[in-house]
Parts: C-alpha cells; sequence; structure tokens
C-alpha cells in the first residue's frame, strides 16, 4: 500500500534505531501525545529498539479516555428517555459510568435506543429518519474530530433538523501540554506533537510552547518510521541543546493547517474550560457549543443533572498521563484494573496507554 | 465482582446468577465475553467430560462407532454478501465444526427462523444455495424445522444446522494436545469473510470486491489426514478470528505460542479495509480458513499437502508452540520485537455468520 509501506519498512526502521542509539549520550525523557502514537510504539514494539536512555512516556491524547466520567453518566441519563436515541462512536459506548456495569452498551441491552455510528453525518441521517425521535450525538474528540461535529451541528442548523442534538466534550491539545510543562514535576524533555491534529490546526500553537518552555517539540506520523524519525529528531536537538518545532509529518502537516475545517469549528464552537479524566480541569482546554446553536445543545435543551463522581482513590492514571509513571507502576495492573474491568481512563480505550501495556506487554511484567 | 456473585443452592452444580447483568452483543463476538458465558452459565450447568474439552465438535463412541456432533447457529445480516449467503454459510459452517475433529461430514439438520413478510423469493434463494452447497460438500439435509417469528422479531431470517460426521478409529485431534515444539499451520489469507460482511453492510467498495472465504473444509482436511502426519488439532477460526482460535488452543493445552507477523497470509484488499476501518485483521471471521498445530517433523509434509488443495494453496506455516507464558500468544514483528495477540475483550464486528 503507498503511503503506508514506507512507513513501516523494517530496515528503514531499524535504520533509524541504529542512529538514535549512536546519537545518543545522556537520558532523555520523551512523550508521544497522542494515543494512536503510543499504539504503535506498543503495537510494533519501537521502545524495544531504543536505548535504555531514550524513555518514552505517553501522553493524554487518547480522547475516550480523557472524557469525563460525568459526561458518560449525563450521557447514560439521556439515553434512559424513551423518546431518546442516543448514538455515539463503538470505543465510547463501552465506558463505564459512575455506577457498576453502566456503560451505553449495558443501557442498550436494557432497552435503551443506542446505536453505533462511524461518522456525524449517520447522526444527521437517523435524525432526518425518525423525526419523532430526539437524536442525542455524544460528541468527544481533539481537535481532529472537532470540525465534522462542527459540521453535523451547522448542517442541522441549517436544515431546520429540530430533532438532532449534541452531547459535545471536546479537548484541545495545547493547553494540555502546558499543563503538563507548568508541572513542578514535569519530566518530559521533548515531545512528538499529534500529526493529525496538527493536520487541521497547524503548527502555530506549538511554536509558541516551545519558544515559552524552551522544550523541543516534533510534530509527528503514526507510522513505526514516522515515530522512530521524530525520535531521532527530538534527540538531535537535544543532545546539540537546541528547541525548536520541526515537521516530520510533512506528508500531512502545513504550517497554517486546513482553513476552512478551522473556520467551521470556530463558527460553531468557542473555547471553554474543560474536565479531563484524571487530568481534573484544565482552563481553555475544550470546545463548548455556541448560543446561537444552543436549540441542538443537549445541556441547554434537557435538563441535565450536574454530577460530581469521584474516581478511584487506587489508579494512578493521573501520574501516567503527566507521565510521571508507567502503567506498570500501577499495583492494580492486570490484576484488578483491565480493559474489562477499567479503574482509571488509560485502561479504557484501546488508544489509552494502559490499555496499550494490557494488549501489548503484559508478558513482560508477569514474570 | 466475585462477591456479588450468588449462588443458587440445589442438588446439581449451581448456576451463579448475577444481578444488574445483561447480555450484550459483544457476548457473540466468539473472544473473551463469549468464554465468559460458556463458563458462568453453560459449563456449570451441563459439563461433563465430553462438553468440556470446548472443540468445535463432540465426538464419542456409539456402538463401536466414533461420531462427531456439532451445532451452529446463523444470524449473519445482510442474508446476502459477496461469496455467498446465510444458506451456503449455514452449509459450510457446520461441515467445518466436524472437519476439524477429522470426521468425515454425513448428515445435517436445518431449522428456519423465519421473520414474518420475509419474501419467498428470498427464501427460495437461500434454500437453493443451501441445497447447492449441500450437494458440494456430499452431506445430505435429513431433517428440520421451521418456525415463523413476529415481524421485527429476526431480521429475516436465522438458521440452526447441526451436523453429524463419523470419525476414523485412532485419530484424536482436542484443542488440549498441543505440546512445545509443535508447528503452527495457517491454510490462507485470513480476514476475507468479516471484511466481505463489513464492507457490503456499510457501502464500502473496493477496486477488487472482497469476497467471503465461505468454503467446506472437509476435503482438505482429509488430503492433510492422507499424509498420516501426525495432526494435534484444528480449529476454523470464525468469530474472533485467527488470535481468539490459537487464544482457546494456547489455554486449554497450557502452552505459549510464538507467531511470525511476515508469515501470515493477508489480501492486499483485507489489508486496505482494515486500516481503513481501525480493525486488526487477526480478530476478523473466516468462514473457509483452519489452523493446524502439528508435530514438528510432521510440518513440510502436511504443508505440501495443504498447498496442493485448491483450499490450501496459499498455506503457511505462521509460528511455533513454546514452553513460555502458558496461555499466552505471542507475535514476533518484522522488527524482531515481540506483542501480545490477545484473545478480542468487546464485539469487533457484530453479527458476522
Amino acid at each position: 500500500m503507498k503511503y503506508l509501506d514506507e512507513y513501516r519498512d523494517d530496515r528503514i526502521a531499524l535504520g533509524l534505531a541504529a542512529e538514535i542509539r549512536e546519537r545518543v549520550t545522556r537520558h532523555w525523557v520523551l512523550m508521544e501525545i497522542c494515543g494512536g502514537q503510543t499504539h504503535t510504539i506498543m503495537r510494533y514494539g519501537l521502545d524495544e529498539l531504543l536505548p535504555a536512555d531514550v524513555e518514552l512516556v505517553h501522553g493524554p491524547g487518547c480522547p475516550v479516555c480523557v472524557t469525563p466520567v460525568e459526561t458518560i453518566d449525563r450521557a447514560l441519563q439521556l439515553a434512559a428517555h424513551p423518546d431518546v436515541t442516543l448514538v455515539s462512536y463503538g470505543d465510547m459506548l463501552r465506558v463505564p459510568g459512575s455506577g457498576s456495569g453502566t456503560d451505553l452498551l449495558s443501557a442498550k441491552a436494557r432497552g435503551a435506543d443506542v446505536r453505533v455510528i462511524y461518522s456525524p453525518l449517520e447522526a444527521l441521517k437517523i435524525a432526518r429518519a425518525n423525526p419523532e425521535r430526539k437524536i442525542v450525538f455524544l460528541a468527544i474528540g481533539f481537535e481532529t474530530t472537532a470540525p465534522a461535529n462542527a459540521m453535523a451541528v451547522w448542517q442541522a442548523h441549517r436544515e431546520g433538523l429540530v430533532n438532532f442534538f449534541m452531547l459535545a466534550s471536546h479537548v484541545l491539545v495545547p493547553p494540555a501540554m502546558e499543563l503538563l510543562l507548568q508541572a513542578a514535576d514535569n519530566r518530559v524533555q521533548g515531545f512528538i506533537a499529534p500529526g493529525h491534529v496538527c493536520a487541521v490546526v497547524g503548527c502555530r500553537d506549538y511554536e509558541e510552547l516551545v519558544q515559552k518552555f524552551r522544550v523541543p517539540i516534533v510534530v509527528g506520523g503514526f507510522e513505526p518510521v514516522d515515530l522512530l524519525e521524530a525520535i531521532l529528531m527530538l534527540v538531535k536537538q537535544l543532545e546539540r541543546g537546541e528547541f525548536k518545532l520541526e515537521n516530520q509529518y510533512v506528508r500531512a502537516v502545513t504550517r497554517s493547517g486546513n482553513l476552512p475545517a478551522q473556520e467551521m469549528v470556530q463558527r460553531v464552537f468557542e473555547v471553554a474550560d474543560q474536565k479531563w479524566r484524571g487530568l481534573g480541569e484544565i482552563p481553555g482546554s475544550g470546545l463548548r457549543i455556541r448560543p446561537e446553536f444552543a436549540a441542538h445543545d443537549a445541556e441547554k435543551v434537557f435538563g441535565i443533572t450536574e454530577f460530581h463522581v469521584q474516581e478511584s482513590s487506587e489508579c494512578i492514571s493521573a501520574q501516567v498521563l503527566k507521565g510521571l509513571k508507567k502503567p506498570t507502576d500501577c499495583p492494580a495492573f492486570v490484576g484488578r484494573c483491565s480493559p474489562e474491568n477499567p479503574l482509571g481512563a488509560p485502561m479504557v480505550s484501546a488508544e489509552g496507554a494502559c490499555a496499550a501495556y494490557y494488549r501489548y506487554r503484559r508478558h513482560k511484567v508477569l514474570v | 465482582m466475585s462477591s456479588e456473585t450468588k449462588t443458587i443452592a440445589s442438588f446439581s452444580c449451581p448456576v451463579p446468577v448475577t444481578p444488574n447483568e445483561r447480555v450484550v452483543l459483544g457476548h457473540g463476538s466468539g473472544g473473551k465475553l463469549s468464554a465468559d458465558l460458556l463458563h458462568r452459565f453453560f459449563l456449570p450447568a451441563f459439563g461433563n467430560p465430553t462438553l468440556s474439552r470446548l472443540d468445535d465438535q463432540a465426538i464419542f463412541a456409539v456402538n463401536r462407532s466414533r461420531l462427531a456432533f456439532t451445532t451452529d447457529s446463523f444470524v449473519v445480516k445482510p442474508l446476502f454478501f459477496p461469496g455467498g449467503n446465510i444458506g451456503s454459510l449455514a452449509v459450510h459452517g457446520t461441515v467445518n465444526d466436524l472437519a476439524m475433529g477429522g470426521a468425515k461430514p454425513l448428515y445435517l439438520s436445518v431449522a428456519f427462523i423465519l421473520g414474518e413478510g420475509l419474501p419467498f423469493e428470498t427464501l427460495s434463494q437461500v434454500v437453493t444455495s443451501l441445497r447447492d452447497a449441500a450437494e458440494e460438500a456430499g452431506v445430505e439435509v435429513i431433517t428440520g424445522d421451521t418456525k415463523v417469528v413476529e415481524k421485527g422479531g429476526c431480521d429475516g431470517m436465522f438458521i440452526n444446522t447441526s451436523g453429524i460426521g463419523i470419525v476414523a478409529e485412532g485419530l484424536h485431534l482436542s484443542a488440549n494436545q498441543a505440546r512445545p515444539g509443535d508447528r503452527i499451520l495457517l491454510s490462507g489469507s485470513i480476514g476475507e469473510h468479516g471484511i466481505a460482511i463489513l464492507a457490503q453492510r456499510e457501502g464500502l467498495e473496493f477496486e477488487s470486491p472482497i469476497e467471503s472465504d465461505s468454503a467446506a473444509l472437509h476435503s482438505l482436511v482429509a488430503a492433510m489426514l492422507a499424509t498420516r502426519g501426525e495432526i494435534r488439532c484444528m480449529r476454523d477460526p470464525t468469530r474472533g478470528g485467527l488470535s481468539s482460535a490459537l487464544n482457546e488452543i494456547a489455554a486449554s493445552s497450557r502452552v505459549g505460542m510464538t507467531l511470525e507477523e511476515r508469515a501470515i497470509p493477508l489480501r492486499e484488499e483485507v489489508r486496505g479495509a482494515c486500516e481503513l476501518l481501525g480493525l486488526d485483521p487477526l480478530y476478523v471471521a473466516n468462514e473457509g480458513k483452519l489452523v493446524a498445530i502439528v508435530a514438528p517433523d510432521s510440518a513440510e509434509g502436511l504443508l505440501d499437502a495443504m498447498r496442493r488443495h485448491p483450499l490450501g494453496r496459499k498455506a503457511q506455516i505462521i509460528g511455533t508452540v513454546t514452553s513460555d507464558d502458558p496461555g499466552l500468544v505471542v507475535m514476533r514483528t518484522p522488527l524482531g520485537t515481540t506483542r501480545i495477540v490477545d484473545m478480542l475483550a468487546g464485539g469487533q464486528l457484530p453479527r458476522i455468520c
């Protein structure tokens, strides 16, 4: 497959790994932001190819993982309305709410009308076909999914699709990185920025982070060669004492990003404070639906109770999401916490760091 | 969880009752949740030495003949898909479950559950296809049943087939027979059935359409048995895909397995579709492939025999049974690193067979 095979070529990958080993003279802690990148690292065992002095820690970039449990509880509450059809992406339906056995799939098994969709346009299609039902789209994600979700609201608004509502929980990457960098206990010395997020929003925010925190950032792709190349670029900068923004993912990312997509997001959403599961509230790190589109905002239209949920005290997900600890440092890992019975965010979705370790690396820790 | 589990006291084996829990679609995925149902409800209720082997078929002796018996239900949606339909699938699935025990399939029962309003034309097409598939496989449908449920009670049609076959004296294939050093043979490329169904359902179009691999495998099995090579066990990796079939064998035999990612055949179109849909082909269903665990000395001979058969032309040795990490299947990537190949945790694709 063109544009794919050359980025999985084992000879190129092994060559890059060898070059990284040659270049490294000190211990460096690098963080990949995106869960898709964590997944590739684990699936291909890239960390096994790196010298011990290149330590990879895994960032908070798994949208399902960082969606606050309160949002799931709200979705469950809405799904319980007899005239509501709740639609969302498959992964989201498996995430447990605050009660036991209270994920949306279980709600479906108890009779709620819950459906899996693959794109926001499918949600609109369902709304058009079922005018007598209220279609609530549980829309989550980073800057990558926000444009299509915004488009759905815009389209519903234009068509006068009065039975389409969005329960929105969108998060933005740069404020979360800023939170990590500001922390007194931060260990991360270089970042692999999320390539697909940058394909949408461009690189400017990341240039600001580079200057403000004097930290090297490389925008990276998602295949093994992409990630090894990004790591090599970071290592070269760090060894030379440099800090700049570099773009490894040139086949997808430009400096200014996708302008029509950005316009659509700005038209429908505005920046707001947002709670992240595991990290807490981060100022200006979310998107909420603008008042002009309140008729499609599920939070405004339906009376929703405020939830405040205590997360498991045993779960170390905050430290994992900040790169302070590895999933395998957690006493609950594998034993009491698994993808079937997750205690915290990163074990929830396949893209979460704990789930990736569980899925691909258990054999290294069970010995 | 276990503290909440209550048991009903009775003279027979208790069926644990788990309050506030219900069946979800993932329980039908062939992965971990399916195994949970089995261990929570069915084995405690019915457990006996034959059932507890958890093979695709039961093998038992009647008047000194060794018989294989199996049953399978088909709820695939859509009813018609590239490469087959629910009728041909119902024959192939049951014939293959018998064949994996080394049985020569003989007779089938067929039960139809029909939805009110199903067009006769649809029924006729399915019945014709079922008959043709049975003829081709050399099995006869000798008993059956029909039920009709109200509109909405099933999507058009469900089919259950049971099958009986005969097993040669001295042949004992079972998932608990794998031993360290054994080789793992796969009869061809994976993922075609699941992707054909999903592409049809989601309206995905490819340059060359992906057809289901649905096929009866008993003649391939006969060709393998004719080599007199030592086969420990066979599985057709249907729901849950190759990963689930191998994990089941690894668990049952208490052995580890190491697979070579490079050796696993995968068609380019299937790989592309999996990339697009975010699926791992190791978890996608097959309906015309088998995986065999064989003694190391027999591997090459069996591989040759498979490759001479039309359904095994792309057969490969894909890995080795080990004594490391019993119950764990590990894959060596082309980079020389390793990762776990786990059993499917939830449902990847609903209702593919």
